[in-house]
């Protein structure tokens, strides 16, 4: 296919090819909407993948600069990587997990249904469980959710199962082997999962859905899609009108280029997306684009998160197998009595040696931890997954710190909220007591690992001045400017975000389609 | 002399070059090797009192007992550079003088680890040690040939995943 012209100002321009972009690109493309999708990182296929973690973080990892502050111990321990997602077409649909839960329906309404809480900014989602349901249910269709539809859950692995027993001892009720974007039988054109492990680098069998050979791909065939790779975008234009008209990029050899555009989506993550509008900045907007509420990087979410490792006198082997399939979600109530409003799911999670050596205690030495990872074969793990509250003060900003195009990086500032450090805290304790019920010998509560997901910096709202976008994630300001990824994220909930991420990407390319064609934007 | 040559040593052709330093390494003119001639480091840049003393600083800050001492000299074999070579030397003589200063005549010859891991606490928040401890998070754990010691087994998909090798054989629950 012919690339489409750079002066062609009829092409939507897509920035970012992830569980937002990518699936928005397609989306649009079915409908014979022309997109040019911009990707800062390079393909990489099933084939490319690595079983190898620092090998693979190599290959997919985000690692330009990026830079941090704050009291939360990633700042200290990770200083120069706040998040581990991807740099590649995909996104971090490579790289995720596959848990795929809806919101439960109060949680669209956290302001209602947790009233004010002191130094969090929380609001109420301007759409709600009803209104994404059918959208919900395309994107589980497109996933191929196990769990949903008529589809079956996948089997539980050696982790799953100490998992299982112990949460069952504890008399959790909801334990089951998760709703997981991968295949438990064949599906749509890809094969079932063979309990590889390794989720995390990449699907080698294609069982993980993953944008980077589905949407794209699709997209691509119908012509009506390019995705032009290593192409970093550098700024966003607009005209005297405050209308966008196009982009500027560096393409694969580090030259300035320019796209045209009738509209530009956003959706190069909660990073990325905001430190592009900042750096966007015109005699214009002078604050950055989209940003006449000040809102633009605030508010920044990465989910109340820790980790829970056990040891146990006899081997479970935890990394064989999918890498977090199963959930207890009895704890993802909102029930104040414990402590915090809302609440968190726990997940089943594994690293490999590699990587338990640099997470589960960062910095620390000495036999304490030595002793720890000398029982690696007799580990079980698991993941704490719960809403943190927004504040202000959580923000994306523009860092001292150039990139290598010249371009101010991303300072990510993060303070835990107390209700973080609660329900943090009841998470550990409540998956310790899951590992003691089945004769764990040493429990580890494990400090947060660098943001994998990451909310909320564009935020969507009803009233232009609490946030960037509105409820199709169009910027309040600039029509025919989108916010496409998790950014437009109001509050985080307490579930793995990645299918509402894509939900609401469905129903955004439905909504642009239309408006296109009514001649709105 | 290279490491060929140090191999087939005998301990006591070994020892007759060298200086025993510590409990595990005998020092010779450019290298560090085992007791045992099993294994050995060849240094150009640094001294091979410093390599010695980087060698037992990894043994302290990861201590696996069941990790024998060349996997450790692999994580540490970085530092005999150019770029390296000041911070060492630097690194390497204050934490001699916090050993002399406790009483020991340097850090490797406190006998005791419980000793040397307070002489090393009191160096912890130091460029030198962070970067050596940060250094063998990867030196060290990132050998393919350590993960069997602990019963890791890496890569999967060559062998078709673990459908048919044990993913859900846990027995004992």
């Amino acid at each position: 296919m012919a690339p489409f012209d750079k002066n062609d100002d009829s092409v939507v321009v897509i920035i970012g090819t992830g569980a937002g972009g990518g699936v928005l690109a397609n989306e649009l493309a079915q409908k014979g909407v022309k997109v040019v999708a911009l990707e800062a990182g390079g393909r990489y296929l099933p084939e490319d993948y690595i079983n190898d973690e620092w090998e693979s973080f190599g290959q997919l990892a985000w690692l330009d600069a990026r830079t941090t502050s704050g009291s939360w111990r990633v700042a200290k321990d990770f200083a120069g990587l706040p998040a581990w997602i991807v740099k590649a077409v995909g996104g971090t649909t490579t790289h995720w997990a596959g848990a795929s839960i809806r919101f439960q329906d109060h949680e669209w309404k956290a302001l209602t249904t947790y009233g004010p809480v002191e130094g969090a900014n929380l609001l109420d989602w301007p759409i709600d469980a009803a209104e994404m349901a059918p959208w919900y249910e395309k994107a589980e269709t497109k996933l191929g959710v196990t769990r949903t539809g008529d589809r079956a859950g996948l089997p539980g692995n050696n982790n799953y199962l100490v998992f299982e027993k112990g949460a069952k001892a504890l008399g959790y009720k909801e334990v089951h082997t998760g709703r997981m974007a991968i295949n438990s039988a064949d599906y749509d054109g890809r094969m079932a999962c063979q309990q590889t492990g390794f989720c995390f680098q990449g699907c080698k069998w294609g069982a993980k859905w993953s944008a980077a050979y589905t949407d794209i791909p699709a997209g691509e065939a119908t012509g009506n899609l390019e995705v032009r790779e290593r192409s970093h975008v550098a700024r966003i234009l607009h005209n005297e009108a405050g209308k966008v008209t196009g982009v500027e990029y560096f393409d694969k050899d580090g030259t300035l280029q320019m796209q045209k555009a009738r509209i530009v989506c956003v959706a190069g993550n909660s990073f990325e997306s905001p430190r592009l509008l900042l750096n966007s900045a015109s005699s214009m907007f002078p604050d950055g684009l989209a940003n006449s509420s000040g809102m633009v990087g605030k508010n920044y979410m990465r989910h109340t998160t820790g980790s829970v490792y056990a040891i146990f006198d006899k081997p479970v082997r935890m990394w064989r197998g999918t890498t977090m399939a199963g959930i207890v979600q009895d704890e993802a109530r909102h029930d104040p009595s414990r402590g915090f409003v809302g609440g968190y799911e726990l997940e089943t999670l594994s690293l490999g040696l590699p990587f338990m050596a640099a997470f589960l205690n960062p910095g620390g030495w000495g036999r304490s931890f030595t002793t720890a990872l000398d029982h690696y074969e007799n580990m079980a793990g698991m993941w704490i997954v719960g809403e943190d509250m927004p504040q202000a003060t959580n923000r994306v900003t523009l860092s001292e710190t150039k990139d290598q195009f010249g371009l101010p990086v991303a300072n990510v500032h993060f303070d835990d909220h107390p209700n973080d450090i609660a329900m943090r805290n009841h998470a550990y304790q409540q998956g310790m007591a899951i590992y003691e019920a089945v004769g764990a010998t040493r429990a580890f509560p494990t400090p947060p690992y660098p943001s994998t997901h990451n909310l909320g910096t564009n935020r969507m709202s009803e009233k232009p001045e609490d946030g960037v976008c509105n409820r199709w994630g169009q910027t309040h300001d600039i029509a025919n400017l989108f916010i496409s990824d998790g950014s437009q994220f109001t509050t985080g909930a307490a579930e793995n975000p990645t299918l509402t991420i894509v939900a609401l990407a469905i129903r955004q390319a439905d909504h642009i389609a239309r408006e296109m064609s009514a001649g709105n934007i | 002399m290279t490491k060929h040559d140090l191999r087939g040593l005998t301990r006591r052709q070994l020892l007759s070059r060298g200086l025993s330093v510590g409990a595990l390494a005998v020092v010779g003119s450019g290298f560090i090797a085992a007791p045992d001639a099993a294994w050995a480091v060849e240094v150009t840049v640094i001294t091979p009192e410093q390599m010695a003393t980087l060698l037992q600083m990894a043994r302290d800050i990861y201590p696996h007992d069941q990790v024998a001492d060349r996997f450790y000299a692999v994580a540490v074999k970085g530092y005999d550079s150019e770029e390296m070579k000041a911070m060492v030397a630097e690194g390497v003589a204050a934490l001699d003088a916090a050993a002399k200063a406790a009483g020991f005549d340097s850090y490797v010859a406190a006998g005791w680890e419980e000793d040397r891991v307070k002489l090393l606490q009191g160096i912890e928040m130091t460029p030198f040690f962070q970067t050596v401890r940060s250094g063998l998070v990867t030196g060290l754990y990132n050998q393919k040939e350590v993960w069997p010691i602990f019963g890791y087994q890496g890569e999967s998909f060559s062998q078709g995943g673990y459908i048919e090798r044990g993913f859900n054989d846990i027995d004992w629950l």
